[in-house]
């Protein structure tokens, strides 16, 4: 493959497009798929038959607003319809050249403004199990460059000068992680990629495997030729059955194009990916926790170092990477660093991907530049609190997070920042609450969350968390004293302290968080029997638990 | 010609001491009779850093690191004691003894057992934490060996010395968190399993969770000492 036979597919898949006046695009994520969207295109694709007009009904990754499921995006006019019906098809196909339909015409403007798609600039615009639409859309032609025209070294360079840093949550300089792996010492070098997305309430990572596979691929491609490795993993949650299929067919799609395998693009570089399924513990995101998994060992983390930069899968240096970071490499290329790194803040670049869930309008999914503040993104972009209940707190940074309350919403949003304010980036699940939220209940769910997913392997993560869980309890449930909530701030120091790794580093995390700026709600709970919220049935019966969406 | 070991130089509690480039703090510590306390850790088996007692200070490191897979690096100076380390591990031991079900005085193991000496040795007095007490079943199928979960630490010891070197691998851990469970071959009973019957594993065990049916009451020394004089035999020292 080179870069003019790249175009030639490019330009025939664009011939293609332009035999129709219309492209209908159907939003097949898993959040409109559950709202009946397969139906949905079989209704406009037998409608469209019918009409006779030169129109084409094609299936898409997510459009982003899952809330208003399911979408669709007729092209080229730009108009987007929500909440269509099967039943709306005959109606919506006969528009076609004509005005809009305006009763499902979903008025999102608030919604798209202020966002940036680099990670999801093709999510809801070509279909995510051909390659060529892909291809069409300036896919590969970064691997094909690096291959073709850049050095391993040079490659590496242009990585570190854009800035990126990990989307997993720790915000590793992601130039950095590869150039300690190219220079590892190893005849075999891996690539993995994290998929194993667990934080109650995210979903950007299945989102970007269902609307755009080919990008992760491409940018797992990329960093194996800068590191020298020639096998790659794709470590995905069994849970997304939509995403492993759609990814599945992409790699297929992918070899069949020559863009996996041997002598890719005619060069000497090799390089496969296999397809590993998560069996459902939260703890396998851990990267050391992973490599165990994959090695087909229980998944449990093992002190670092050795980083498996140095020493991972099978002992081999490996490189770990999360979705959205491979999801961000090609369009570095093709466009430059200079170009990245005149995004977002000093030291937070370009865009990051968050999924806005919880007591919020517009739930779904959002690209914005770093420096974004959390106002913007939740009353601007999000739409607010709806049934005009007051914003109470917005939880970042799933269970490892804490939750920001309003007096810091003018926060911009970059790793620092967010870190600084007692919560982190995480991997950019975003929970809104409002003032029916009791933030004992929620710090309580958290720990409930840690405490099942903690692998039990050291003493504080396993233990520490089952009594803070405990005592969180006996406090919802209006039966703790001062004594008890000395002793959760004293688990608190010890397992965020001593255990082995981030799930336990962090479990105490939502805790401290809410601690910190609702303290008042606990001291409710323990003096006055009362919880402020509503929640917790307080001496009588088991306290509810927290609704989180998606 | 012998091949040429690096050494480092480094201090520990204040005290400069010397040592193979690759030797763990904890080895170099206990050469110089520097105790750091460990459970999970024993001469013999790879280290796990399970237990977290071992965590020691790192000037010019905010992370407290385990000293039983801690390299040893040029200059570095290390604290094994401290105020702070000292309430750690004391909470460490406060969590294991509220975990399970530990009551020195109806245990095999009272007066042989390495929890109940730690906890003597870190001054532990009394618990704060609630006690969990969940009920576990005794596993009395082995015609030599009980298995009492309730004693449990779950350091894995076992788990590594039946695989690591005896090479059977009958016991492993299954469940996850606080449900995590000590369990023979695919949760069968420890009699009907796969066992070689060695005894490694109840040699190696620090409480009373595994024990020999033919030791009476609390008469139940056990030998974990014996790995490192095993591998020695296996190397023809």
């Amino acid at each position: 493959m080179t870069s003019e036979e790249l175009l030639q597919i490019a330009e025939s898949v664009n011939a293609e497009h332009e035999k129709f006046d219309y492209e209908v695009n159907v939003c097949m994520g898993t959040g409109c798929m559950s709202q009946h969207s397969a139906k949905l295109r079989e209704a406009l694709t037998k409608e469209a038959a019918a009409s006779g007009k030169r129109c084409h009904v094609r299936q898409t990754g997510c459009m982003g607003l899952c809330a208003a499921g399911p979408l669709v995006l007729v092209e080229p006019t730009e108009t987007l319809y929500g909440s269509v019906h099967e039943s709306d098809a005959p109606e919506l196909i006969l528009s076609l050249g004509e005005p809009p339909v305006e009763r499902l015409r979903a008025h999102l403007e608030d919604y798209f403004h202020g966002q940036q798609h680099i990670v999801l600039e093709n999510s809801g615009h070509i279909d995510p199990e051909k390659i060529d639409e892909y291809i069409g859309r300036d896919g590969y032609a970064a691997l094909v460059k690096a291959l073709t025209e850049m050095t391993p070294q040079a490659v590496i360079e242009q990585i570190s000068k854009s800035g990126l840093r990990g989307r997993g949550g720790g915000g590793y300089p992601t130039g950095l992680k590869w150039g300690t792996v190219a220079k590892a010492f190893g005849a075999q070098k891996y690539v993995i990629c994290n998929g194993d997305e667990g934080d109650p309430g995210a979903f950007m990572d299945r989102s970007v495997l269902e609307s755009d596979p080919q990008r992760v691929i491409e940018g797992m491609a990329i960093a194996a030729y800068a590191v020298g490795a020639s096998k790659g993993y794709v470590y995905v949650r069994a849970e997304y059955p939509l995403a492993v299929n759609r990814l599945t067919v992409s790699l297929r799609e992918a070899r069949r194009r020559g863009m996996l395998g041997n002598n890719i693009c005619g060069t000497q570089f090799a390089f496969d990916i296999e397809i590993r399924l998560g069996a459902g513990a939260f703890v396998c995101g851990e990267e050391t926790a992973l490599i165990a998994s994959i090695e087909g060992l229980r998944g449990q983390p093992r002190p670092r170092p050795p980083y498996p930069a140095v020493s991972g899968l099978w002992g081999a240096p490996t490189l770990i990477n999360n979705v959205e970071t491979f999801a961000n490499i090609a369009p570095i290329l093709r466009k430059g660093a200079e170009w990245y790194a005149g995004i977002g803040t000093e030291k937070s670049k370009g865009t990051k991907v968050f999924a806005l869930t919880g007591k919020i309008t517009n739930t779904g999914l959002v690209e914005i530049p770093m420096g974004m503040t959390l106002r913007e993104m939740i009353f601007g972009i999000g739409g607010g609190v709806p049934d005009g209940r007051k914003f109470k707190a917005v939880q970042t940074g799933g269970p490892s997070g804490g939750c920001i309350p309003e007096e810091h919403l003018d926060l911009a949003v970059s790793y620092e920042a967010l870190i600084s304010v007692g919560s982190m980036m995480g991997s950019g699940g975003m929970i809104v609450m409002d003032d029916t939220s009791c933030m004992v209940n929620v710090a309580r769910f958290f720990m409930e969350f840690c405490m099942t997913e903690s692998c039990g392997k050291c003493i504080p993560c396993r233990v520490g968390t089952a009594q803070m869980f405990d005592l969180l309890t006996k406090i919802c449930d209006g039966k703790a004293s001062y004594a008890d909530l000395d002793l959760l701030i004293d688990l608190c120091d010890v397992v965020k302290n001593t255990s082995l790794c981030g799930l336990g580093m962090t479990a105490p995390n939502p805790v401290l968080s809410t601690l910190r700026y609702f303290k008042h709600e606990y001291i409710e709970h323990i003096e006055n029997k009362r919880c402020p919220a509503g929640v917790c049935a307080c001496g009588s019966g088991v306290a509810t638990e927290v609704e989180v969406t998606a | 010609m012998i091949a040429a070991v690096d050494v480092k130089t480094l201090v520990i509690d204040g005290i400069n001491v010397s040592a193979r480039a690759d030797q763990t703090v904890l080895e170099v510590a206990r050469e110089n009779n520097i105790n750091i306390p460990t459970l999970c850790h024993l001469d013999g088996l790879t280290d796990v850093g399970a237990c977290r007692l071992c965590l020691v200070e790192t000037k010019g490191s905010p992370k407290l690191n385990p000293a039983c897979v801690l390299k040893v690096e040029e200059g570095m100076e290390i604290t094994t004691t401290s105020d702070r380390l000292k309430h750690y591990r004391q909470t460490i031991l406060e969590m294991l003894f509220s975990e399970r079900n530990h009551v020195c005085a109806v245990c095999v193991a009272n007066g042989h057992c390495e929890l109940q000496s730690m906890a003597q040795d870190q001054g532990l007095t009394h618990v704060r934490l609630p006690y969990m007490n969940p009920k576990l079943v005794v596993d009395a199928s082995h015609e030599r060996f009980v298995s009492d979960p309730n004693r449990c630490i779950l350091c894995q010891r076992c788990v590594r010395v039946c695989a690591e070197v005896e090479g059977a691998h009958v016991w492993d851990i299954m469940g996850r968190g606080i449900g995590s469970l000590l369990i023979a071959d695919l949760h069968q009973p420890w009699g009907e399993s796969s066992c070689t019957r060695c005894g490694k594993c109840v040699q190696v065990c620090p409480t009373g969770a595994l024990t020999d049916k033919s030791k009476l009451g609390s008469d139940h020394p056990k030998y974990p000492e014996f790995l490192p004089n095993l591998e020695a035999m296996r190397e023809g020292r």
